[in-house]
């Protein structure tokens, strides 16, 4: 979800058999809920595979902030603008708690970061969407917010310390953003005909790629299975998408607007919805760089941290300078 | 790649008196800048009255080897814990 597709590098489910004694001891560790701290003994594909997770979540929360920087200086009301500048500090805040739990696992910010700039690394499919409408600032924060509440609340019992700290503070501060999205829903779909035509519209574009940002069907994927043995990973895809889609119709309803797609219905029986196909060839051209906002959140970035690099330099020539005289 | 700057762990003592706590790390070029992004950062919510920011290459942190070198000598010493001593039910307030 913030982390898709997330690889282990391995091709099989390791099994105690494939495991050295070490390996054996570390697994044993974790079925016993232990938490492991960054000076533990890890193997190798596990600090791999942690790295890459850890650090595609910290790049979603940076780059999120993105798509609702462009309403800052547009918000309705002062209380509206205040409200969503304390939301994208946050963003900021969560992608800090982040680097800092992925750097224990022995890598630095700028490589982390330099990853990113390149296109190796990669963020949520959700973030090169484009936010067209006031309204998007409300469907993003509850529709997407949500969804990172429902895929991260579980994250907060993971087997890696720093990484369930980090989950932690996220989770306090992550409600605040999925109910202020909400509100926003609820002044424009209480609102005149065309503030709720425009509440509408964007939950018509934003519905199926938040359903989306949970990634297609892990069922069958053995990076899953892997990290799901680490404990790195607690649901499938499917069963986080589903969680999302109990909780989310029934809002909607509230709000008197309509979930985009025909084939929804609530099977009595099994107390879930039951919900339409998923464009997979959408996201997986999103994933490969060709969404609607692709190169420009990249760009922005890139900009940002280019255009910030003499103000780096010249607060370490300053801290340099300071610190040569405190010695003479 | 110019040089990063470094890393501070940042420690924040709760409005209730009680002992500052590890709340997270953060990359700051000096002491000055790494006290102004903890405020920015951890007490964004009345978490905390006081903010403590340490280098964490000035940490001395005991390393997993240790362990039994550190806190196992403890686990014999089970007197030390008021329960090892049982009270007769008449006996008040001990």
């Amino acid at each position: 979800m913030y982390a898709q597709l997330v690889e282990t590098g391995l091709k099989k489910v390791q099994t105690a058999q494939d495991m050295s004694e070490e390996e054996r001891a570390f697994q044993a560790r974790i079925d016993a809920g232990v938490k492991i701290e960054a000076k533990d003994w890890m193997p190798d594909a596990y600090r791999k595979t942690l790295i890459r997770q850890i650090s595609q979540h910290a790049h979603s929360e940076i780059v999120g902030q993105l798509p609702e920087g462009n309403w800052v200086t547009r918000a309705p009301t002062l209380k509206r603008k205040s409200i969503l500048l304390a939301k994208i500090q946050d963003e900021a805040g969560h992608g800090l708690y982040l680097y800092s739990a992925a750097e224990t696992l022995g890598v630095s910010r700028d490589e982390l970061l330099a990853a990113l700039h390149s296109g190796k690394a990669k963020y949520s499919s959700i973030f090169n969407y484009p936010t067209l409408s006031w309204a998007d600032m409300g469907a993003v924060g509850w529709l997407v917010d949500g969804s990172a509440i429902i895929n991260q609340i579980p994250l907060c019992r993971c087997s890696y310390g720093p990484y369930a700290r980090a989950m932690i503070r996220v989770c306090k501060e992550e409600s605040f953003h999925a109910r202020q999205g909400y509100d926003i829903m609820m002044s424009l779909a209480k609102g005149t005909p065309e503030q709720k035509a425009m509440a509408q519209d964007a939950l018509n574009r934003w519905w199926w790629p938040s359903l989306m940002m949970f990634g297609p069907s892990d069922a069958e994927s053995v990076n899953s299975a892997q990290s799901a043995q680490w404990r790195i990973k607690l649901f499938s895809n499917d069963e986080l998408r589903q969680r999302m889609v109990d909780q989310t119709v029934p809002q909607a309803e509230f709000l008197g607007l309509t979930v985009p797609d025909p084939d929804l219905k609530f099977n009595a029986e099994t107390g879930h919805y039951e919900f339409g196909e998923i464009d997979w060839s959408e996201f997986q051209n999103v994933l490969k760089g060709n969404g609607p906002c692709n190169r420009e959140r990249l760009a922005t970035r890139v900009k940002a941290w280019d255009d910030g690099e003499w103000f780096r330099d010249a607060m370490v020539a300053y801290a340099d300078k300071k610190a040569a005289r405190a010695a003479a | 790649m110019s040089k990063e700057w470094p890393l501070w762990e940042v420690f924040i003592r709760s409005q209730h008196g009680l002992a500052h706590k590890h709340v997270g790390s953060l990359h700051a070029s000096d002491a000055e800048m790494a006290v102004n992004n903890a405020r920015d950062v951890y007490p964004r919510r009345n978490e905390g009255v006081s903010i403590w920011v340490v280098r964490a290459a000035d940490i001395v942190a005991s390393s997993p080897g240790d362990k039994s070198a550190l806190f196992e000598p403890s686990n014999s010493k089970v007197y030390r814990h008021p329960t090892f001593f049982p009270m007769p039910e008449e006996v008040k307030n001990l």
